[in-house]
C-alpha cells in the first residue's frame, strides 16, 4: 500500500488561549475507502512525535507508517472495510502548521511567536478537516498517548460526532509525574546556546538539547523489564570498562542513537508547543469533575491500558472507566499484560488488534442497526 | 509484571449449550432492558442476549483473557473485581443484575448480594447446589472435600471459596429480607420440582 501525504488548508483557527491562526494547513493521509453513505471513517490520532503517517508505504521516503501493524487490509483498523484518517497534529512539524511555519505577517518562521495551543485546538483541527472531508460522523476516533487524549477531547467536545472512541495509554489529565519529564525535555533544549530564544532557523538548530530530550523521553517509555531484556549490562563494542566516558554499555549507545536520530526528523520548538498542550491537557478544565465533562456522552469507550505501563499508568485508565460506569456509560475495558511499557500499545499489538477489531466490528454493526 | 497468571480454572471456555441456567436465565430476562452481569467470562451469556432479546448489556470479568475474548465478541466488558466493583453504579442503574455460577466465588457473597439489589431492580442469582446428593455421598464415603462432575477442583486449587445448597440460599434470602420472585432448579438441563436440595444441580433465583 504505497500512500501518499494531502494537504487542507484553512482561512484561519480561533485558538483557546484566545489568539487566532490564519492561514493554517493540516497534512493528512488517508487508507481505504470512503463508503457511500460515509458511515465507515475513522480518525487517527498521532502520538507527541508522531506524523500523519500512520499506515502504509510513504511514496516519497518508501517508509511503513508508525502504526501499520494495526492499519491496513485485514489488519486492526482493516482498510478493506473503514475509511482511515490521520493527520499530522497543530503546532507539528510534519506537514501541519507549527513554530517552524512562515509567518504570513512577517515571511519568517513563527517560532515563540506562535500561539501557545492545546490538545482541544488539536481536535478543532481535526474537526475542520474531517467537515471538509465531508464526513459527519465518525465511525472512530483512536490513539495511544496522546492520541489517546485527542480520542478523550473527541468524546467530550463533539460527541453527537463519534460512535465510539478507544484512547489507548493514556490519561484525562496530565499528572504531575508527566509534567515534570516534559519539562525536563524542554529545559534541556532552552539550555542549549544553539536554542537562541527559540530563533535557530536559518541557522544550527539546537541538536544537543533536544537530543538529551528525546533520550529522557525514551527512557519514560520503556520499562525496566524491557531494558533488562533488550540491553542488560551489555558492553557496546567493548570486551571491557573503558574507564572513561566515552559510550561503555549498549543502553547509552541506543539513547544517544535514538537523539541523534529524532533531531533529523524533529523541530525543537515543536517539542516545547506540544508537550505543552499535553501539560495544560485536562478534561475537566481544572474542575476535577469528571462526571460533568461526560455528562453529555453517549459515545462507546473502549479503553486500554498496559501493566508495565509507568509513563501513563492503568489507574489513570481506571479513572476513565469508572466515571463511565457511575453515569452508566457504555465502556469495554481491558489491562493488557506487556513487558514493552509504555511503547507497549506501538510494538505489543497481537491482543489490542484482537480487542480493537471485535469493538469496531460491533460498534459497526450497532450503527447500522441504528 | 504485577499481573498474576491466569488462574488455571478458567482454562475452558463453556459453550452456551453446556450451562443450562443460560437457557432459565434467557427466559427470564425481558426483551430491551438494561443487563450487567458479573462475571461475565467471554460474554456468552451476553452476547446470546444482545442477539436474541436485544438488551443493553454490560459484564465485569476479572481474567484478562476473558475480558480479551468478551471484548473481541463485542460486548462492553470491563476488567475489575466485582467484589469491589460495583459501588461506582447509581442505583437501579439496570433491569437486571446477574450473578452467574459465581456467588460462591465472591470474598463477600452477602455484600454483593446486596449490591446487586440495590444497583439492579432485579437480581438473577444462579450456583451449582453443594445440597446435591452427589456431594453429600462424596463428602460421607471418602471423608474428603467433595470432587464431583459439579465441583470438580481440588480443595487448593478451587475457585470456590464459600460453598452453599439451596437451603442455604433461602435461608439467607429469608434472614436478610431478599424477595424472591421465582426460583428454578435443574438437574443437567432438565428442570426439577421435588426434593430440589438433594436433586438439583444448579439453582437459579430471581431476587427483587
Amino acid at each position: 500500500m504505497i500512500v501518499e501525504p494531502q494537504c487542507a488548508r484553512f482561512d484561519s483557527i480561533a485558538l483557546e488561549g484566545g489568539a487566532t491562526l490564519s492561514p493554517v494547513e493540516v497534512a493528512y493521509e488517508t487508507y481505504g475507502h470512503l463508503n457511500s453513505d460515509r458511515s465507515n471513517a475513522i480518525l487517527i490520532a498521532h502520538a507527541f512525535t508522531g506524523d500523519a503517517h500512520a499506515a502504509g508505504i510513504s511514496h516519497e521516503a518508501g517508509k511503513p507508517g508508525w502504526w501499520d501493524n494495526m492499519i491496513g487490509p485485514g489488519k486492526a483498523f482493516d482498510t478493506d472495510r473503514y475509511f482511515v484518517i490521520c493527520s499530522n497534529v497543530l503546532g507539528g512539524c510534519q506537514g501541519t502548521t507549527g513554530p517552524g511555519s512562515i509567518n504570513p505577517a512577517t515571511g519568517r518562521p513563527y517560532a515563540l511567536s506562535f500561539p501557545v495551543i492545546t490538545i482541544r485546538d488539536m481536535v478543532r483541527l481535526q474537526k475542520m478537516l474531517i467537515d471538509s472531508l465531508g464526513i459527519h460522523k465518525l465511525l472512530c476516533v483512536s490513539g495511544g498517548s496522546m492520541g489517546g487524549m485527542q480520542s478523550l477531547e473527541w468524546a467530550v467536545s463533539y460527541p453527537d460526532v463519534v460512535r465510539c472512541v478507544i484512547p489507548i495509554a493514556t490519561t484525562w489529565r496530565h499528572s504531575a509525574q508527566q509534567i515534570a519529564f516534559n519539562e525536563v525535555g524542554r529545559q534541556a533544549i532552552m539550555a542549549d546556546p544553539d536554542w537562541s530564544e527559540g530563533e535557530y532557523y536559518d541557522k544550527k538548530p539546537p541538536a544537543r538539547g533536544l537530543s538529551v530530550a528525546r533520550m529522557v523521553g525514551h527512557i519514560t517509555y520503556m520499562s525496566d523489564e524491557s531494558m533488562r531484556e533488550k540491553f542488560g549490562r551489555k558492553l557496546r563494542q567493548k570486551e571491557k570498562l573503558g574507564f572513561d566516558f566515552s559510550v561503555d554499555f549498549e543502553v547509552e549507545s541506543y539513547l544517544r542513537y535514538r537523539g541523534n536520530q529524532f533531531v533529523g526528523r524533529f523541530d525543537a520548538n515543536s517539542y516545547l508547543y506540544i508537550t505543552k498542550a499535553e501539560d495544560y491537557f485536562d478534561l475537566t478544565n481544572g474542575t476535577g469533575r469528571l462526571n460533568d465533562a461526560f455528562r453529555t456522552v453517549d459515545t462507546r469507550f473502549l479503553v486500554i491500558s498496559f501493566t508495565s505501563d509507568w509513563l501513563y499508568p492503568s489507574y489513570q485508565s481506571q479513572e476513565i472507566v469508572r466515571v463511565l460506569r457511575r453515569i452508566n456509560g457504555d465502556v469495554a475495558y481491558c489491562d493488557l499484560q506487556s513487558n514493552y511499557g509504555h511503547d507497549a500499545f506501538l510494538v505489543d499489538i497481537a491482543e489490542q488488534s484482537e480487542i480493537v477489531r471485535g469493538f469496531l466490528d460491533s460498534t459497526a454493526r450497532l450503527a447500522q442497526a441504528a | 509484571m504485577g499481573q498474576a497468571a491466569a488462574p488455571i480454572y478458567h482454562q475452558q471456555p463453556v459453550t452456551l449449550a453446556e450451562r443450562p441456567d443460560f437457557h432459565v436465565i434467557g427466559e427470564i430476562v425481558e426483551p430491551g432492558s438494561r443487563v450487567l452481569d458479573l462475571g461475565c467470562g467471554e460474554g456468552e451469556l451476553l452476547a446470546w442476549l444482545v442477539e436474541n432479546k436485544r438488551v443493553l448489556a454490560r459484564g465485569v470479568e476479572i481474567s484478562p483473557a476473558q475480558v480479551r475474548r468478551a471484548i473481541a465478541r463485542g460486548v462492553s466488558v470491563y476488567q475489575g473485581d466485582i467484589d469491589e466493583g460495583l459501588a461506582d453504579y447509581p442505583d437501579k442503574a439496570f433491569d437486571y443484575v446477574i450473578l452467574s455460577q459465581t456467588l460462591q466465588e465472591t470474598r463477600s457473597p452477602l455484600q454483593v448480594l446486596r449490591e446487586m439489589l440495590r444497583v439492579g431492580r432485579r437480581a438473577i442469582i444462579s450456583f451449582p447446589n453443594f445440597g446435591h446428593w452427589n456431594v453429600r455421598f462424596a463428602m460421607l464415603l471418602n471423608g474428603q472435600a467433595p470432587k464431583t462432575k459439579l465441583f470438580p477442583y481440588n480443595w487448593y486449587n478451587s475457585p470456590n471459596i464459600h460453598f452453599l445448597s439451596i437451603n442455604d440460599f433461602e435461608d439467607l434470602c429469608r434472614e436478610h429480607g431478599f424477595p424472591i420472585e421465582r426460583r428454578y432448579f435443574l438437574a443437567g438441563a432438565r428442570r426439577v420440582k421435588a426434593f430440589p436440595n438433594l436433586i438439583a444441580q444448579t439453582a437459579v433465583f430471581l431476587l427483587g
